[in-house]
């Protein structure tokens, strides 16, 4: 059975409305996406919705207490509770490199955490 | 007092300032000066730790930080003299200014041309005049956002967000990601007055109640927040009796607004448009007052960085241009009028002769959303000069308009064109 449904993508700032037309997890038809990203961001909030990670982690001996934190891709959006829980138990030594590695293959989903920012011992 | 001389003096190293001073420095401006008050450089980026900046800059999905520091290091690479720790205390019209520097104490400048980039600040609960006693507990959310991302503090337990700017937004999640409850977002209008996606990403996404037409009419608590009473209001945000309720929390964060930081602008003699907060600019970003020019949040609210790294160098090269070349000779500026539907135009200004050297383009806002096709025209008495098909408008959606260079010589000698919304 077909429903409509409406979507807002959050690929990128604009944030166009889609509407589709879903069958289940199927994907019918859709518009108002204003570029291709549109359909992709659809496809996956039906199957396997993933969301960015953005947080903090504690620093040891840093100019700063934290350090901001990234997931290197989209995580799926049921773990990121998980994934900052796994992320409170780490202190890490300053000084910290940008993108350096915080855990690697984070909960085993291929996706890294990574330092957002260089922090200087301080 | 030390002296110290530079050709470009630029205030502020947020995204803004970064680029102004790297594009002055490529054109014409051998000695270029930034200072920073803070101990390090990139604004507010530092502190708001999520994605999303970087799309039409560099390409790419950064975080705040990310994108600092990409300017950053191009800021290094240009070799600009920077001071961090440096507060400006006041600027002259004759541009002289005047700072305190951690290193060297009391210093005066004297730039050949000035670039102000300080950005803005949030409204605060006294701009607001939300009833209520005053226990500790009410913040603005930028204030929430640099305590838990910067300084390692939780600032409560259980939150309500008033206002759904970009800012509430990103810290309703960021919150609920740190183990608080975010008991409820209202906001005072129809909709919501940040980007939609972070509707999407950090309220639905967290079962987050959001209540339009909603806003708070009583704060309660002795030395802590304990409760705030909401209640709904008409479109004149008069509260609808029998609406109230009272919402237990122990913090309210307010995301009510931006307000540019023209404090020192003032002091310069610039004058400042009253809609915006910020300066009357023209196309190259010179205010009034030669050699001033500005840059980035302090001239107007950007909803993106990219747009005000894009901006801010323009103001740069206008800067390096001054210096280089001196004043240019110019014709009388054409006004650029808000017309029907619009709230402001940015820049308020422009010489038709600098449109022949390249298109221009205005910053425009709407007063209200129409979710419906309608066209942005620009009009010169009854020709519309410029129509562009929009399918929707909205006050937290920045349109930007281009002129073409072709334009100018049907501008050159107008007095004044309107930039106005039709259906």
């Amino acid at each position: 059975m077909v429903e409509q449904r409406e979507f807002i993508c959050v690929t990128c700032p604009v944030g166009c409305s889609i509407d589709a037309q879903v069958e289940g997890q199927d994907l019918v038809g859709l518009r108002g996406q204003a570029c291709a990203r549109g359909e992709a961001f659809v496809r996956e909030e039906l199957t396997d919705p993933r969301r960015m990670l953005t947080t903090t982690v504690r620093v040891r001996g840093g100019k700063l207490p934290l350090v901001p934190v990234r997931s290197s891709a989209p995580l799926p959006q049921h773990l990121l509770f998980d994934v900052a829980r796994a992320l409170r138990k780490i202190e890490l030594e300053a000084p910290v490199k940008e993108h350096q590695v915080v855990l690697k293959n984070v909960l085993g989903t291929q996706v890294d955490i990574i330092a957002s920012r260089p922090l200087r011992a301080g | 007092m030390k002296q110290l001389t530079c050709d470009v003096l630029v205030i502020g190293s947020g995204p803004a300032g970064l680029a102004a001073a790297c594009e002055a420095k490529q054109h014409g401006a051998e000695h270029v000066l930034l200072l920073e008050r803070n101990d390090e450089l990139g604004g507010i980026l530092t502190q708001c730790i999520h994605n999303g900046f970087g799309v039409r800059e560099f390409g790419d999905d950064l975080t705040g930080p990310e994108y600092a520091y990409r300017w950053i290091r191009k800021a290094q690479e240009a070799e600009l003299e920077i001071l961090s720790e440096t507060m400006v205390l006041s600027v002259e019209p004759s541009r002289r200014v005047v700072a305190s520097s951690r290193a060297h104490g009391l210093v005066e400048i004297m730039p050949r041309a000035l670039v102000l980039a300080m950005g803005c600040r949030e409204r605060p609960r006294g701009a607001l005049a939300i009833p209520g006693s005053r226990p500790a507990g009410v913040y603005t959310a930028g204030t929430a956002q640099r305590l838990v991302n910067m300084e390692g503090y939780m600032p409560g337990r259980r939150f309500v967000i008033l206002g759904s700017g970009d800012i509430g937004m990103i810290m309703a999640r960021r919150l609920t990601l740190e183990g608080a409850e975010v008991a409820a977002m209202l906001e005072i209008l129809p909709y919501i007055s940040g980007l939609r996606r972070n509707l999407v990403q950090c309220i639905r996404d967290f079962d987050i109640p959001l209540h339009l037409c909603t806003t708070v009419t009583d704060v309660r608590g002795r030395e802590r927040v304990e409760s705030v009473v909401v209640s709904g209001v008409d479109e004149r945000w008069r509260p609808l009796p029998g609406t109230e309720r009272e919402i237990a929390c122990d913090t309210l964060l307010l995301s009510v607004g931006l307000i540019p930081e023209n404090e020192l602008s003032r002091m310069a003699g610039v004058a400042i448009d009253p809609v915006t907060g910020g300066p009357f600019v023209d196309e190259g970003l010179a205010t009034n007052v030669p050699g001033i020019f500005a840059a980035g949040n302090v001239v107007h609210v950007y909803d993106l960085v990219d747009d005000v790294s894009e901006n801010a160098r323009i103001a740069g090269l206008s800067a390096g241009r001054y210096v280089a070349q001196g004043a240019p000779p110019q014709s009388t500026a054409v006004r650029l009028l808000a017309g029907e539907n619009v709230r402001h135009v940015v820049p308020h200004m422009l010489h038709p002769e600098r449109l022949e050297e390249g298109a221009i383009v205005l910053n425009l806002r709407v007063r209200q959303p129409v979710e419906a096709p309608v066209r942005v025209q620009v009009r010169l008495g009854d020709e519309a000069l410029i129509s562009r098909r929009y399918r929707y408008v909205r006050p937290s959606e920045m349109i930007a308009l281009t002129l073409p260079p072709a334009l100018a010589p049907r501008l050159a000698g107008a007095q004044a064109v309107t930039i106005e919304v039709a259906s």
